[in-house]
């Protein structure tokens, strides 16, 4: 770095706190991180999970905005049907312990993953398809009932929230099931490559988010819905 | 069988849209037939259509942009005639007609012509800043790229098939419900926006990835360039801002399609909440257009100027501040709603407060020009013309973001003037900058300088001459989206404004003919060495234009202007550092992925519109399908050979010797 | 929800007239003086009017004060410091000063400090909502926006008209605010404020003309293919000459407006000619933001719905 002073006065140059302690520039290979983002380029798999853990977040963003939407709308109901007259809490209960369960399968098929037991990996994967196709049927049975009763999406500005918000998750975890089986396949037919590794993990990882955004919808949905 | 489509859908009653679409459609016909009896065909479809190049993909960008701007351009043109000749006189369009024109013009110059235009110039710019290869995510990024393609045929298509919104580039509802708006313009719309959407916010994930986990070799994040901090705060704000928007226009679009009743008048909808919640995206969007364009003037700036950017610190915290005040403003683009006092008085505050951060950073371009040796080439002509206009528009904008203020200026032509004046002065200007700027290292020459200056001082004056009469007009109560008025006062001020927009056309076509011409004299322009103007950053130390892998080795970097080191070094030594150690270098394969997800995603978006529900399920199904087909090929790289990265890198190497021996002598200025 | 503010603005004359030739000199000094007289919002006719627009002046002064060194600076240097001036020192490693980045950072800050200070007391002074003080006692109209006419109900005189707003000069008006349909906003320049008009709510507005005058008033949200004609004239006269229209058009040959009338007038139409309704039915204005009157139908025929100026029979 050049040192020449065009001003007097303190000069920053001499000064640079980003100069790494042994003198050199900073270069890939460092054994410890500095925090400061010199170590280069992160290896692929890193660079994967990451950039899916961002999707996810926007994902979030996303519900926020039906979340939100829902806030202002809950009391909505125009005369129409509200959450305390529709919501069955052991429906929801059962629904809950369905994806639940199926987000420890999910993590059960991750530990045989680590351990390359294709065989355990599938099984695993296939029950949490299976409860994960549980929880829709019994979400499709619920919405069914609703719209049986009157109460279907047209009815009020708060049905059309509620069926919004948790049919965008429905959704979700259709898109889910759906890769599910496409990761199936694949884990099948070309073993544990890198890649494949990779993109079970990023199925992990969204699956286990659409648990917790499960979680924050039966709060603010059904929990504080029936209390109303 | 075909939904709502019928051969009425064709306007062949009206002869503006007919005759525009059809001249489009021929000229589209035409350069096709050429390309195919040319034999081009393989080298577009190998080189570029399935290209997953992070510089090619930027190209396609801007080439998007730049059509979709002369489209918007052409719509403003229409809007300006029609208002110069609508005084008490029902002028040339009809409503009908003119609020689909407004609406167009303003969803258009956004989505297709300025969103394109800087994430064109992130896509070319930033791996080759940070010292990558590519992007994180390569076929991700070429998919983004189709599916903003994607959007704009949609929203062009609906000029012959059909119409376009006719509710502004905002459809508030209740206007834009089915009761009020029952045609498929609105549809259009919501899909063509729901689309390109998916692909912007794919490319935020990819470059947040990119700008954080792949630079460079001692790359810190305080040695990055301004521009990819500008592109990191930007993309953020796309990941964070854009599903608000997926949101509320699926919101909208359940409304209108299944009978919700998220915004209707009736059933407890709220039209309120899509206020907030449109502009709860709409404000960071402006953000995320003009925050890329601040980045191409700190490196534009110092470099006509032979000097580092001013306060580099200042402005990576100026431009952080700026991401995040940016999601506590919303509210100041209705502050007339009625919300009270103290809720209308906080968001006035907040959104003064964001002028601070703006301010900063043109301070500090201003003492980046001190003390400098000021080369007024184009791209820098571009950036003091920007200086000038954003502070003006900027001024007008705190004006308004005083309540008391915006109760008399909310949605006049004052607010027209304002955001053409930040958004054309800021990021058309920067686009426009970064284009003559980069252009060289594209391609291997540079744009005609003469045409440059023309398109720049035309398009100035033009600005000034549209909008400064609107900003008068405004002042004189003249709201916006009129087709007809009959106010005499306001009369004169249209008037100018309609003549200034001629101005401006005559930039316009200084910019194409500028194209035309630098194409057809390439050779004389040409760029031998890579750096045709002493740039400071890491790009100018590849040829022009980069090899496929941009760097033979990743560069080792030491400082804050890596490059502007390394060139000191080697002119103070005489010599080019030794040959490296050339090794394989492996990238990624193109792919069709992007090109065929998009071709069932612009299916699907035409069969949504006129609800051919077969239609629709086709195109889903076919999209998935195309998802597994991609996840299941073995070879997704190729290797080029170790010999070939050498042969391509001496070629550099001996250009910059030839310069060297030529050019710089030990102690000359640089 | 909405709290009735406890401070309404001083006695309107005085301070009005003060402000108003603040406003005044402010203008004059300005550029923009020849728009003074031209009509709009540099020519206010009205105590609400006076105080927006010189709040905005006095924004736009105070930006003005930092601005215009930022414009001279900029060309300065990018002009002087040419790389053909010989005489401009080049100083290629002067990339930081502590002391310009103070100043940097707080001149903008102090600006916007005193500036929040504008807004605070003036977003809660200018509230829409806050009254007016006057020896004069208010008026109350109730406004209604159309598809693409304006319905102007005057609750206490049982009258209404469309397109056309009759008031007595030197009174506050209090405005009740809502829409048959879609998002409008009323807005009349030269008196100040404009709100949001929006189906089953209410908002209100203040506002007072301090001159007899016919004063241009429009929608400024765009609702539709009609919008272009959805302007207005609010007339202010003498309170004497208030009493005997009012009067005029009690005794009038004017239709009545009845809820049926109503259903009739929220069809589409465009360029609808002014005219008055001799009474009103008394429960309308609270049966439209019940919304016990369903809101306005959309378009019936052809892309806008009906053009012309049809007018309700009855």
């Amino acid at each position: 770095m050049s040192v020449s002073q065009a001003l007097p006065g303190p000069h920053r140059r001499d000064m640079d706190p980003y100069l790494i302690r042994d003198g050199h520039g900073g270069h890939g290979g460092r054994d410890y991180p500095t925090g400061r983002g010199e170590g280069g380029p992160a290896p692929r798999n890193v660079v994967v999970a990451y950039g899916f853990w961002i999707f996810i977040l926007s994902d979030i963003i996303m519900f926020s905005a039906f979340f939100a939407a829902h806030a202002v709308l809950a009391t909505a109901t125009a005369g129409g049907p509200s959450g305390r007259e529709l919501f069955d809490p052991t429906h929801v209960a059962l629904e809950t312990t369905c994806l639940l369960l199926s987000s420890f399968t999910c993590g059960l098929s991750a530990v045989a993953t680590r351990a390359r037991d294709l065989l355990w990996t599938e099984v695993a994967l296939l029950v949490t398809g299976l409860l994960g196709a549980m929880f829709l049927v019994l979400e499709c049975q619920e919405f069914a009932s609703f719209v049986a009763r009157g109460a279907s999406p047209e009815r009020s500005a708060f049905l059309s929230s509620f069926f919004a918000v948790v049919g965008c998750h429905g959704l979700h975890v259709t898109a889910g099931l759906l890769w599910l089986g496409t990761m199936m396949a694949q884990v099948c037919v070309k073993g544990f490559r890198p890649n494949v590794l990779r993109r079970l993990l990023c199925f992990n990882l969204f699956w286990h988010a659409l648990d917790i955004i499960w979680v924050a919808l039966f709060t603010i949905v059904y929990l504080l819905g029936l209390g109303r | 069988m075909l939904g709502k489509l019928t051969w009425q859908a064709i306007p062949f009653d009206q002869p503006i849209p007919l005759v525009a679409g059809g001249a489009v459609f021929l000229v589209l016909v035409a350069v096709i037939i050429w390309i195919i009896v040319k034999g081009h065909l393989p080298y577009l479809w190998n080189e570029w259509i399935t290209s997953v190049d992070h510089k090619r993909i930027g190209v396609m960008y801007m080439l998007l942009s730049l059509l979709m701007l002369l489209r918007g351009f052409i719509d403003g043109l229409m809007m300006r005639s029609q208002q110069a000749l609508a005084f008490r006189a029902p002028g040339y369009l009809p409503p009908e007609h003119y609020d689909q024109i407004f609406s167009a013009h303003g969803t258009i110059m956004i989505f297709f012509g300025a969103m394109p235009m800087m994430i064109g110039l992130m896509n070319f710019v930033v791996p080759l800043q940070l010292g990558v290869r590519d992007v994180a995510f390569p076929t991700l990024n070429s998919t983004s790229f189709w599916l903003t393609a994607t959007g704009a045929l949609l929203v062009n298509l609906s000029l012959v098939v059909g119409e376009f919104a006719r509710t502004g580039w905002l459809p508030y509802p209740p206007l834009s419900e089915a009761q009020y708006t029952p045609g498929v313009g609105v549809d259009y719309y919501i899909w063509a926006l729901q689309i390109s959407g998916v692909g912007t916010l794919l490319t935020g994930v990819n470059f947040v990835t990119t700008i954080l986990k792949i630079r460079a070799p001692g790359m810190s994040y305080m040695r990055m360039p301004v521009f990819c901090w500008t592109a990191l705060a930007s993309n953020l704000l796309i990941v964070a801002a854009f599903p608000v928007l997926t949101a509320t226009l699926a919101m909208l679009a359940l409304d209108r399609y299944l009978g919700f009743h998220f915004f209707t008048d009736t059933a407890g909808g709220n039209q309120m909440m899509f206020v907030n919640l449109i502009w709860a995206w709409g404000h960071p969007e402006v953000y995320i257009l003009v925050l890329p364009a601040f980045g191409v003037f700190s490196e534009v700036i110092p470099t006509f100027s032979g000097k580092p950017l001013f306060g580099y610190r200042s402005m990576v915290a100026a431009t952080l501040f700026i991401c995040l005040v940016s999601f506590m403003v919303w509210l100041h683009h209705f502050f007339t709603m009625g919300a009270g006092g103290d809720v209308n008085a906080v968001f006035g505050i907040a959104t003064s407060i964001i002028a601070v951060g703006t301010g900063v950073k043109i301070y500090n371009w201003i003492f980046t020009m001190y003390g400098g040796r000021i080369r007024f080439d184009a791209p820098m002509l571009w950036s003091i013309g920007f200086i000038i206009t954003f502070v003006i528009g900027g001024m007008t904008g705190v004006m308004l973001a005083v309540p008391p203020a915006d109760f008399e200026l909310h949605n006049s032509l004052f607010l027209v003037a304002h955001f053409h004046n930040v958004i054309i002065g800021g990021v058309v200007f920067g686009g426009f900058a970064g284009l003559t700027y980069w252009f060289p290292k594209a391609f291997g020459f540079r744009l005609h300088e003469g045409w440059g200056k023309a398109a720049f001082w035309f398009t100035l004056a033009g600005f000034y001459a549209t909008f400064m009469p609107l900003y008068v007009a405004g002042l004189l109560g003249m709201t916006r989206r009129l087709q007809e008025y009959d106010v005499a006062a306001w009369r004169p001020w249209v008037l100018a404004a309609g003549v200034g927009v001629l101005i401006t056309l005559a930039g316009a076509v200084c910019q194409v003919t500028q194209l035309v011409v630098s194409i057809r004299r390439r050779d004389e322009l040409r760029d031998e060495t890579g750096d045709p103007w002493n740039g400071r950053s890491l790009e100018w130390s590849t040829a022009s234009p980069p090899p496929a892998f941009n760097y033979a080795v990743l560069p080792n970097v030491h400082g804050e202007e890596p490059y502007w080191e390394i060139k000191r070094r080697t002119i103070e030594a005489q010599h080019l550092a030794p040959e490296p150690d050339y090794k394989p270098i492996e990238l990624p394969r193109n792919s069709p992925t992007g090109f065929i997800t998009a071709f069932f995603a612009t299916i699907t978006g035409f069969a949504l519109i006129w609800q051919i529900w077969w239609m629709v399920g086709l195109g889903l199904v076919a999209a998935y399908a195309v998802f597994v087909i991609f996840a299941w090929r073995d070879k997704e790289e190729y290797e080029v050979p170790a010999e070939e990265v050498a042969a391509i890198d001496r070629a550099r190497r001996s250009a910059r010797e030839q310069w060297l021996a030529a050019h710089a002598q030990v102690g000359e200025q640089v | 929800m909405r709290a009735n503010s406890a401070q309404p603005i001083c006695p309107a004359h005085a301070v009005s007239r003060r402000v108003r030739s603040c406003l005044r000199t402010a203008v004059r000094i300005s550029p923009l003086l020849p728009l003074g007289a031209c009509g709009g919002i540099l020519d206010p006719q009205g105590p609400i009017g006076d105080s927006d627009g010189l709040i905005m002046l006095n924004a736009l002064e105070i930006m003005l004060a930092i601005v215009m060194p930022t414009l001279v600076a900029a060309l300065l240097f990018a002009w002087w410091f040419r790389a053909s001036n010989t005489r401009a020192r080049y100083l290629p490693n002067f990339d930081y000063s502590g002391r310009l980045e103070l100043i940097v950072w707080a001149i903008p800050l102090l600006v916007i400090l005193f500036l929040g200070g504008v807004i605070w007391i003036g977003s809660h002074d200018l509230d829409p909502y806050k009254p007016i003080a006057s020896r004069n006692a208010p008026l109350n109209v109730q406004v209604v926006s159309l598809d693409w006419k304006w319905l102007f109900i005057y609750p206490d005189q049982h009258i209404a008209t469309v397109n056309q707003l009759v008031v007595p000069a030197n009174t506050p008006i209090h405005f009740y605010l809502t829409s048959a349909s879609v998002m409008n906003v009323f807005f009349v320049p030269q008196l100040g404020s404009m709100i949001y008009a929006m189906n089953g709510m209410v908002s209100q507005l203040w506002l007072e003309a301090n001159h007899q005058g016919n004063y241009y008033g429009e929608s400024s949200q765009f609702s539709g293919d009609g919008f272009s004609g959805m302007h207005f004239t609010m007339r202010a006269v003498a309170p004497a000459d208030f009493a005997s229209w009012v009067q005029s058009v009690q005794q009038g040959r004017g239709p009545t407006l009845d809820l049926t009338g109503y259903a009739t007038l929220e069809k589409q139409s465009q360029n609808v000619q002014p005219y008055a309704y001799r009474s009103v039915d008394p429960s309308l204005f609270r049966a439209i933001t019940a919304r016990t009157v369903p809101p306005g139908p959309g378009p019936q025929t052809g892309p806008g719905g009906l053009r012309g100026h049809p007018r309700p029979e009855g």
